[in-house]
């Protein structure tokens, strides 16, 4: 749903922008996992497309607020650093699938690389009140960019941080220390979110335990309501068939290793509708299309 | 006398069918319709255009697909869609289930691509019209797109007026980054064309100085959104003063009521929106309602009398007007 929003607080968290607004609709139908789609520019904007950003927080508040965190990256998002209380803001959502949660208790290990871990507090939530164990392990390129270490402290059995410049917690990346974690949890299933170079070694990591993994994907996306066809991957069917998916609907979240993250960027050979496969007869010779 | 309450004849005819209003998703805009469908029914369209068909399943361009340029987009998409046989078997039924008016875009590589198309469609309940998308790269042309040329366009759209049942209107969707756009226009309605639309995305690119590459995966894309308004109204201008009985689709960055009503001034009598699908998903219907107020504002009893109305002399009155007289309430 599409909702005008207001602006109820901003703050700064280390290296990222929070931002927490008044939106009804969105907070009461929120589960961890679903992102929002942000308007941004103003009324009389000049920059058509939407802004997508995982929620932080709900909170029941003015009856119901979601709080969005990110980098500040280019004009829209400047614009949006630059919002203060009582300002309104056009959301839409909640959007996407939501991360699937197991029905009985087990242990659960979370991964969040950059500010991506923004999403797993509101999931350790929900599975903590399931009755899961939940292990943290964030990381980041540096100590100010790691999004929540204190709150993972917090809530986790166990929280890992690591920063590739060892500013913080250990020296490397999360995948580095994701083993041990998930064997010392004796974790039953692992979710990533994060950057998708992160995601992909997360996704390797899990299948080297044979445990599932659950991962929310980051593409740019004009809409984030799947019309505007832009955020797709390439991601493997029930059917053993790779298509290629939008992020926005049918994920964020994933099955990690049904993600062909070696192919991301590319139109696999083998994908469904690909050009020069069987499906298509002359898709070879097609150009540029519009 | 035109009482404030009272409301403007919103409907218009695509040739010869019967739209409820003119306000359409432009193709590829909309997805499915599903997407939409979770946000307004789509049964209060003018009609919805489906995205491009293609024969095959498309798995469409690599990415990014889509960089954002000052009051517009560029995108690459490539077609990105389920081929003819998914698309009739499960995305038709349910815009028509919905109630939506469905206009078909159809897209091939070959005139004998869109000749198969339209008889796979020929006989599908629920098709209100066939727009043929020309900014296609013809395979037998070393990939030059139909648009381009006016006999290549005159050809797809003879073939496909050909091969339809006669009660659906074809509509030849032009590209604007042409020499002579009337010259494909004439062609395109000698051909057979009942209607036009323009215009598709013109060619752009963009070039990621920080990465120092293009900003798109396949290079150039195409350009949409408010920056390409102008292109528009210039287009449906010229195209409508050399042929001022043939009906025409406009669409090219329209946001809000006004810049429907710009289209319709300059000659369209059913404007498409796109872009703004992506930035608000009420688009259509708000702009509908804009666009009605902004006809009742000026004293327009009916849309038809709008369309085309920029053409008029200078120093003749508008067609239709108040009678000042009793407007003095």
């Amino acid at each position: 749903m599409q909702v005008t929003g207001t602006v109820l607080t901003t703050r700064r968290v280390d290296a990222y922008h929070a931002l927490t607004v008044v939106a009804p609709g969105i907070a009461e139908r929120f589960r961890p996992g679903h992102f929002v789609s942000v308007a941004v520019g103003g009324p009389r904007t000049s920059m058509p497309t939407r802004r997508a950003f995982s929620v932080h927080d709900v909170k029941p508040d003015y009856g119901g607020t979601v709080e969005l965190v990110f980098s500040v990256r280019g004009a829209g998002t400047s614009w949006l650093a630059e919002r203060k209380a009582r300002d309104s803001l056009d959301l839409v959502g909640p959007l996407g699938r939501p991360f699937p949660v197991p029905r009985d208790p087990c242990a659960c290990v979370l991964v969040g690389g950059e500010y991506g871990s923004a999403s797993l507090f509101s999931l350790a939530d929900t599975l903590q009140q399931r009755g899961c164990r939940v292990d943290f392990v964030l990381g980041a390129a540096s100590a100010d960019r790691v999004f929540g270490a204190l709150r993972a402290r917090r809530m986790g059995e166990t929280t890992t941080l690591t920063t590739e410049d060892g500013s913080l917690g250990l020296r490397g990346r999360v995948t580095d220390v994701l083993p041990s974690v998930i064997a010392d949890a004796r974790a039953d299933v692992v979710y990533a979110s994060g950057p998708m170079p992160m995601l992909r070694g997360v996704t390797a990591v899990a299948v080297e335990f044979d445990i599932p993994v659950q991962v929310s994907v980051e593409e740019s996306m004009a809409c984030g309501y799947g019309v505007c066809m832009t955020c797709v991957l390439p991601v493997l069917g029930d059917d053993g068939v790779t298509r290629m998916v939008r992020s926005c609907v049918e994920g964020p979240v994933f099955r990690g290793e049904r993600v062909r993250f070696e192919d991301i960027g590319t139109i696999p050979f083998d994908a469904l509708g690909a050009p020069g496969g069987r499906a298509q007869e002359g898709g070879a010779h097609t150009r540029h299309v519009s | 006398m035109l009482t404030p309450d009272m409301s403007v004849d919103m409907r218009t005819y695509l040739a010869h069918v019967e739209l409820a209003n003119p306000i359409t998703t432009a193709a590829g805009c909309a997805a499915s319709g599903a997407e939409l469908a979770q946000f307004f029914d789509l049964a209060r369209l003018g009609a919805l255009v489906t995205r491009s068909i293609t024969m095959a399943p498309r798995a469409g361009r690599p990415t990014p697909r889509m960089a954002e340029t000052p009051s517009g987009m560029l995108n690459a998409v490539g077609l990105q869609g389920p081929g003819v046989d998914a698309f009739l078997e499960l995305e038709l039924p349910r815009l028509v289930e919905r109630g939506a008016r469905a206009v078909v875009s159809i897209a091939g590589g070959s005139v004998a691509e869109y000749t198969a198309l339209a008889r796979r469609l020929a006989d599908a309940p629920g098709v209100a019209a066939i727009e043929v998308n020309l900014s296609c790269p013809n395979v037998e042309d070393l990939g030059r797109v139909f648009a381009r040329d006016p006999a290549a366009s005159a050809e797809v759209v003879a073939a496909v007026r050909t091969t339809m049942r006669y009660d659906v209107p074809v509509v030849a969707k032009l590209a604007p980054d042409v020499a002579d756009i009337v010259a494909v226009a004439r062609a395109c309605v000698d051909g057979g064309a009942d209607a036009l639309a323009m215009i598709n995305t013109p060619l752009g690119m963009s070039i990621d100085v920080d990465t120092m590459r293009p900003s798109l995966a396949a290079g150039t894309g195409g350009l949409s959104g408010p920056a390409i308004r102008p292109l528009a109204v210039r287009c449906l201008w010229q195209v409508h003063a050399a042929l001022p009985g043939v009906p025409l689709v406009g669409m090219g960055g329209v946001l809000t009521g006004r810049d429907a009503l710009e289209l319709i001034l300059a000659g369209a009598c059913v404007v498409a929106v796109g872009t703004a699908l992506f930035h608000d998903p009420y688009a259509c219907l708000r702009i509908l309602r804009e666009l009605e107020d902004l006809l009742k504002e000026r004293g327009f009893e009916r849309l038809a009398d709008a369309v085309g109305l920029a053409h008029r002399p200078p120093g003749a009155g508008p067609r239709h007007r108040i009678d000042l007289e009793e407007s003095s309430l």
